[in-house]
């Protein structure tokens, strides 16, 4: 299971999906979301999600290097301390994620330790519903942007992912998300898009999937028509070709986390009136031989990161976003006999942003009282999004978390 | 076929038919119109006749995995040819995969082998071998349509699944758990009928099977296997992989979640009646027979009911056109078959690579804008491809009756309005015709 995706994630989340989708998320474009330009209150803040896929290891990405507990639990894939971008005395980065750590030492980087929730489950797609839900007892049908998109009005624009199929955590109980597409689409010549139009139409009484399949034709024309108008550097277009292709199958997550995440950084400069974001990076399932392929993981989500984070600190609008990163679930403490670890539980989220308020949150792990052999949380995950729809998308956070009152205070 | 029962069954056939076939060609629609439903289904599930189809379509023999013939001091020349062959033995396996699904007789096997792969979804992403790739699918078609215990116990000696899960690293002083927990969570009995503490227990359980190199095959290793007791959902022993799946299936879970996944694929994506769970888990008993459990899914009164809430998986839908279109994938040129795999690519199925352990998704996810426009394209290939023969009877009608005529050909039940307005814009045009058939909401869907 090591090609876990947003892709993957979305279809096996039984409980938001469907809904989702069926909410006719797929009709907005770029061009929609750019067109909302100038449209935001000077003052508004805008949060910028970025969700790894399979269980990203914490304690290889947070490093507890002076701890002896840590190097006996594992002793192949722990890093030694002239290894580790150092933090502190007893803390330090994943080499990879070099970027991080410069930001970090600005002030810009909050790093909340433990993160979790009750009774953790250990399955990825579970864990993941948890998440995007934020209710962990029962993960309902919402995600909880949906339900702050509810309470905002429900305009689509206001929370995009650059996805082809639209998160659960965006889907909302009335209204849901835009999953603007990444990649161009170009309709083929042979069938005029007059022809198209028509076969987009809705027809009484068809069968719901049926319409479903229609409605897509008439994005495709509106997709279609918006690719001739908005600027070719609008869309990174990826390149079909069939010679290539018996060995590049299968690897899901078709947009890489730069791609989302550029497209991110040109709405955030056109002022877009978008206040959620949604990006994500998969892979993360390493459950054999973990320390190379997690490395060179965080390379690349630090690259995406730090360039964008560089990039829009530029401009005014920039000033006011917040990127939180997590992941469904930390790794085992213990690593198995793969030089890999299992599915563990409570890991770190970081917080990164010009308002952010820097530094480590939360105390350390505590890698002599564990839970069943993995880390106990400190820190509720709800506390975070608390936080969140708060301090950068101004909401009462109770509305959106049924009623939950604890807040993490510091780093907004 | 005109008086009312007639006119039901020919509806109800055609539904079998697309349910139970890659797609009916518009004959076999016709034959299974004068035999009947009951008959229909009987040669569905138990086929007498030889498999012609599948004569013409023999398995590749692709030779050894050219890894398990690397010597110990190999370079990275003899590595690179390895991947080479590799890549290509691939590419036979999925080749020779496309053309048995479209050749066939037996149309239930490949479609319920192909269940089997997305149900234990394993890539060659991660196994690389295509040995073991075409091994599983080999599997499946062994095992798949009888007890499924058997199965089950075949499945974790299958060296592919035991590679894709981390099989081979699971020991006794460290077990590993991924392959336990997706048994339980994925393979035999659906999230929330087991605890944390069955997974580990089951890891252990399943210590000792590993992969031996120079064969590619699995083998038991008896020092790697952790013999202690264990408890497992309750039941403690020495368990052994055996003894975990006989632990897995006695749970009162395991029945209704396996019809489920069946319902899921061949019925509907809406959730399955109570009654019909019931009647299905009836029929799978303590025997735990697949077939049983088919045909008494595709017989249930609720089976009926259910046309229109699949959407076509992508390899259905094209595997389908081929078929009805007269087409064989195998006399396609290079170009062509490589067009009709990027197409596969672009629609996000390509067989041996499964998305994740969870498999392939379903429903409205199939429906984007990027896939509407990757059937388009696909769409019009096929079309230009189609057999002469099959394009004549489509020209030979007068336009105005050509839409009817495409239905026919592509066994679907009736056009909308809307559909039918836009097939008329192009019925002088045949093939173009065929291909906007292709593409529509009403073909789209199952």
């Amino acid at each position: 299971m090591d090609t876990l995706t947003r892709r993957k994630f979305l279809l096996a989340s039984g409980v938001v999906a469907g809904g989702a989708i069926a909410a006719g998320a797929t009709a907005y474009t770029l061009a929609d979301v750019l067109a909302t330009g100038g449209d935001r209150p000077a003052d508004a803040g805008t949060l910028v999600l970025v969700t790894l896929y399979g269980g990203n290891d914490g304690l290889a990405t947070v490093v507890p290097y002076a701890d002896p507990a840590y190097h006996d639990a594992r002793p192949e894939l722990a890093y030694e301390a002239e290894k580790v971008l150092r933090i502190d005395d007893a803390t330090g980065l994943n080499p990879g994620l070099t970027g991080l750590r410069r930001l970090f030492g600005e002030g810009r980087v909050a790093i909340v330790r433990g993160v979790g929730y009750p009774k953790p489950d250990r399955s990825h797609f579970r864990s993941m519903d948890i998440w995007q839900t934020a209710q962990p007892a029962r993960p309902g049908n919402t995600g909880w942007l949906g339900r702050w998109l509810d309470t905002a009005g429900g305009d689509p624009r206001l929370a995009v992912s650059f996805e082809p199929v639209l998160p659960p955590v965006l889907a909302g109980a009335t209204g849901a998300g835009a999953a603007v597409p990444v990649t161009g689409l170009e309709l083929p010549r042979a069938v005029p898009a007059a022809t198209l139009a028509v076969l987009g139409r809705p027809a009484p009484g068809e069968p719901v999937l049926q319409a479903h399949a229609a409605a897509a034709f008439a994005d495709l024309v509106a997709v279609d028509e918006m690719v001739r108008s908005v600027a070719a550097g609008a869309l990174e277009v990826t390149a079909d070709e069939a010679d290539e292709l018996p060995q590049a199958t299968g690897t899901g997550g078709r947009a890489a986390l730069d791609a989302q995440l550029g497209l991110v950084a040109q709405c955030i400069e056109a002022g877009v009136a978008t206040r959620v974001f949604s990006v994500s990076l998969g892979g993360f399932d390493l459950h054999a031989d973990e320390k190379q392929p997690q490395e060179s993981l965080l390379r690349a989500l630090d690259r995406s990161l730090v360039s964008f984070v560089d990039k829009i600190g530029r401009t005014s609008a920039g000033q006011g976003v917040v990127v939180a990163v997590y992941s469904e679930f930390g790794r085992r403490v213990r690593a198995n006999a793969s030089d890999g670890t299992d599915h563990g539980t409570a890991s770190d989220m970081f917080l990164i942003g010009a308002g952010v308020r820097g530094g480590l949150y939360g105390p350390p792990p505590n890698l002599r009282d564990l839970d069943n052999g993995d880390l106990k949380y400190t820190t509720d995950f709800r506390d975070v999004y608390a936080a969140l729809l708060q301090g950068v998308l101004g909401t009462d956070p109770a509305r959106i978390l049924d009623g939950w009152t604890g807040r993490l205070t510091g780093p907004i | 076929m005109t008086d009312g029962s007639t006119m039901v069954d020919a509806v109800g056939v055609a539904h079998l038919l697309r349910r139970t076939t890659f797609g009916p060609t518009a004959a076999e629609v016709a034959a299974a119109e004068r035999v009947g439903l009951r008959e229909t289904l009987d040669a569905i599930l138990t086929p007498t006749a030889p498999d012609r189809g599948a004569g013409l379509t023999p398995v590749p023999n692709i030779g050894v995995d050219p890894y398990v013939l690397l010597p110990g001091n190999a370079n990275d020349d003899d590595r690179r040819r390895a991947r080479e062959t590799r890549r290509i033995q691939l590419r036979t396996v999925l080749d020779w995969w496309l053309d048995r699904m479209v050749e066939a007789d037996h149309q239930f096997m490949e479609k319920l082998v192909f269940f089997w792969h997305g149900h234990w979804a394993t890539s060659a992403q991660k196994v690389r071998s295509a040995a073991m790739m075409l091994g599983q699918v080999e599997t499946f078609r062994r095992y798949g349509r009888g007890d499924f215990a058997a199965f089950a116990r075949a499945m974790l000696r299958d060296p592919a699944l035991i590679q894709w899960l981390d099989g081979q690293r699971n020991t006794r002083e460290a077990p590993n758990e991924n392959l336990a927990r997706e048994l339980m969570e994925l393979f035999t009995l659906g999230i929330g009928h087991y605890t944390e503490t069955d997974v580990k227990e089951g890891a252990r359980a399943l210590t000792g099977w590993t992969i031996y190199r120079a064969s590619g095959t699995a083998v038991f290793l008896r020092r790697r296997h952790d013999p202690g007791r264990k408890t497992i959902l309750g039941v403690t022993a020495n368990h052994d992989a055996d003894s975990f799946v006989d632990v897995l299936l006695g749970q009162s879970a395991h029945a209704p979640f396996l019809a489920g996944r069946l319902w899921f694929r061949f019925a509907s994506g809406a959730p399955m009646p109570a009654e019909t769970r019931e009647r299905l888990v009836a029929a799978y008993g303590s025997r735990r027979n697949v077939t049983a459990l088919l045909r008494a899914m595709f017989t249930d009164p609720a089976f009926a009911g259910t046309a229109g809430q699949l959407v076509k998986q992508p390899i259905e839908w094209m595997v389908g056109a081929l078929r009805q279109l007269g087409i064989l994938s195998r006399t396609m040129p290079e170009r062509e078959r490589l067009a009709l795999l990027a197409g596969l690519d672009a629609l996000d199925q390509v067989p041996l690579h499964p998305p994740s352990v969870g498999g392939w998704p379903s429903g409205a996810a199939w429906l984007t804008t990027s896939s509407a426009q990757a059937r388009l394209r696909i769409a019009e290939l096929l079309a230009a491809r189609a057999r002469t023969d099959v394009v004549d009877e489509l020209a030979a009608v007068p336009a105005r009756q050509r839409p009817r005529e495409l239905a026919r050909l592509l066994v679907v039940d009736k056009w909308t309005e809307r559909t039918r307005a836009a097939l008329d814009t192009v019925a002088d045009q045949p093939r173009r015709l065929v291909a906007l058939g292709l593409a529509s909401p009403e073909y789209t869907v199952s």
